[in-house]
């Protein structure tokens, strides 16, 4: 499968500025396929989670009023250069990615 | 045939409490009930146990006055509060209020940046809480194209 999360950190001093992105349809359960008229069936990560060395630093969770392909940005303190970096999710319909990065 | 039954008994139960805890440790579980109500009030009380926060001037909610797509409203929140625990977003007009919240650890600076949908013209709800409650910042956000219909 093609990569699923796209994680960018920034180390500022001891802050490390987090951005990344998650490629999911992040479908609500609201909108209709305009030809058949039915609901498309709702497909949205449920929970999305930072650690830093192994430890949660930042935990969301979301509902479907996520917009598509989430975009999500956060910083926390005492980080370093080596320091290890993972975000992992899961969606409603149990499908999930992970992505871990060295802190730069 | 008492003790053993006793000692499987507290067998089941260490095993059990060991399936629960890392899911517990790492990650609290899906606030369902809280992304089924329809209103801001049910959604805070399902996730917090409280339903009205404190409007405050200590938090900050960043988002355009109008938002051309209401696909994808950019959002930031950010408070100078301290000891912040959770940060969550709502939109008073969707179809579920409830759009994220977020668990802070303590080094987690107190402030979130991401993009959400907008059903139709609404109001914005940022709730951070920390130990001494809950507060907010809202913001009324014009949207032209909805995010939610099709």
């Amino acid at each position: 499968m093609a990569e699923r999360i796209k994680l960018r950190v920034k180390l500022k001093g001891d802050i490390a500025e987090v951005k990344s992105l998650m490629v999911h349809p992040m479908e609500s359960g609201f909108r209709r396929n305009p030809d058949t008229g039915e609901y498309f069936p709702a497909h949205h990560i449920r929970q999305v989670t930072f650690e830093h060395n192994g430890k949660p630093v930042m935990t969301g969770q979301w509902g479907g009023g996520v917009s598509t392909d989430p975009f999500f940005g956060f910083s926390f303190k005492g980080a370093k250069a080596g320091d290890s970096l993972k975000v992992s999710w899961v969606d409603n319909q149990g499908e999930s990615a992970e992505l871990e990065t060295k802190i730069q | 045939m008492q003790t053993r039954r006793r000692l499987f008994l507290q067998g089941s139960l260490a095993l059990s409490l060991l399936v629960a805890l890392p899911a517990r440790l790492f990650a609290a579980a899906w606030p369902e009930a809280a992304f089924r109500t329809k209103s801001i009030e049910d959604a805070l009380k399902e996730l917090y146990g409280a339903g009205s926060p404190t409007p405050s001037s200590e938090v900050s909610l960043k988002a355009p006055e109008i938002a051309q797509d209401g696909r994808v409203v950019p959002v930031t929140v950010s408070t100078t509060l301290a000891g912040v625990q959770s940060i969550s977003i709502l939109v008073e007009k969707n179809p579920v209020p409830l759009v994220a919240s977020f668990e802070l650890a303590a080094n987690a600076v107190p402030s979130v940046e991401t993009r959400i949908k907008m059903g139709q013209t609404s109001t914005v709800l940022a709730v951070v809480k920390t130990a001494s409650g809950l507060f907010s910042a809202s913001k009324d956000v014009k949207v032209t194209i909805g995010g939610c219909g099709g």
